[in-house]
């Protein structure tokens, strides 16, 4: 299939877009958080994550010291090792392209790869989501990081209040069950109690420890023969941008999306151990 | 110099647990309980990326015009809005809240 008849592509495109754009707003928030045009342009080059590049500049902005930025950095990036897992058994990249392949592994690609039916089209919508994530978001970086100083205080064009939508944006296609819901909440909760106690950078680890002890002393959430796909929400993975417009039209056509997710309801609903599974595809 | 040293090991380390993910044998993701902690590890991290982005000053917490750009992002989600428009709606929200004299 050539590359502008395949859906998965256009989907990879679209996503590369709209992800671009707000480097525009990470470029801005760099230089206004004190770091310099080039400390801005490494992050985005060599480190290339999204949540990781805003919790680094994030913490320095609130006068953090580096070592805390990069522990919240590095923080954040452990779910890019577990896309990283995924990606390896759906794409199984050999040579360099497995170094590649790494390298861009973010939320955007993974959600695009992992959102399509067909092995070809995984392939071709994780590559052309992060590529061209990768490609637009740089430019747009350096284009914020430059014009930062020219729009003067980001907060004045609400670049903050971007950060903030684009974080609640990613969270909120994870919460439609009750209990991922409820672990946001408590984890937020315990993000606004470790606030005043503790230096910035550090209520988002005692989140994630809230979390990860959730995760392993919850039972019953995942069925042992079908890890990580009960549709509750609590997949390591999902389509953060609960667009029905781009997701539909992949899924429709291939059939098997819809059968697999039927039968995943089918057993979360005869287990009795695992939760309400509620309007997880409005 | 200090933060260019910092910022350069949270970049190894951003590609080092990149490619650590495709080193480890498909076995481990298999296990139901670290799927369960990988789950449950990334809404409480989103979740206190929000919360920490939309009312933390520091070591303080504050309500300013980034709480409105969060109840005027969650309206858009609830309306289904597309990624790109609830990151814009967000932007809005802070930046109208803040031409109305709201800090």
């Amino acid at each position: 299939m050539k590359l502008k008849d395949s859906p998965a592509a256009k989907i990879g495109a679209s996503i590369a877009v709209a992800t671009g754009l707000y480097g525009l707003s990470f470029g801005a928030l760099s230089v206004a958080s004190g770091l310099s045009f080039w400390q801005t342009m490494v992050l985005s080059l060599l480190l290339f994550s999204g949540g990781s590049q805003f919790a680094f500049i994030g913490v320095v902005a609130a006068g953090g010291t580096g070592v805390a930025a990069m522990g919240a950095s590095a923080l954040l990036g452990i779910r890019n090792g577990v896309y990283g897992m995924q990606l390896n058994t759906l794409l199984l990249p050999a040579g360099w392209r497995r170094f590649a392949a790494a390298h861009v592994t973010i939320d955007e690609s993974t959600a695009t790869a992992t959102g399509q039916a067909d092995p070809g089209e995984q392939q071709r919508g994780f590559w052309v989501a992060g590529v061209g994530t990768f490609v637009l978001w740089n430019l747009m970086t350096a284009a914020g990081a430059v014009l930062g100083d020219a729009l003067g205080d980001p907060k004045q064009w609400g670049l903050d209040g971007a950060a903030v939508a684009a974080f609640l944006g990613l969270l909120w296609p994870r919460i439609k069950a009750f209990q991922p819901a409820a672990i946001a909440l408590v984890c937020a909760v315990a993000t606004l109690l470790a606030v005043p106690l503790v230096p910035p950078g550090v209520p988002i680890l005692v989140a994630a420890l809230v979390a990860g002890l959730i995760g392993w002393f919850r039972r019953g959430g995942t069925p042992d023969h079908a890890p990580g796909h009960v549709g509750d929400g609590m997949e390591p993975t999902l389509d953060p941008y609960g667009n029905d417009a781009v997701a539909h039209p992949l899924h429709a056509p291939s059939g098997t999306e819809h059968a697999e997710s039927g039968i995943d309801h089918a057993v979360a609903n005869t287990d009795r151990t695992v939760e309400i599974v509620e309007g997880e595809q409005p | 110099m200090s933060m260019w040293f910092w910022l350069l090991v949270a970049a190894v380390l951003s590609y080092l647990t990149k490619l650590l993910g495709y080193l480890v044998p498909a076995k481990v993701l298999a296990n139901p309980r670290m799927s369960r902690v990988a789950g449950t590890l990334t809404i409480g991290l989103l979740a206190s990326l929000t919360v920490v982005n939309a009312a933390a000053s520091g070591t303080s917490l504050v309500l300013d015009a980034r709480i409105g750009a969060l109840v005027a992002a969650a309206i858009a989600l609830w309306f289904k809005a597309p990624f790109l428009v609830v990151v814009l709606v967000g932007a809005l929200a802070a930046a109208g809240l803040r031409l109305l004299g709201w800090p």
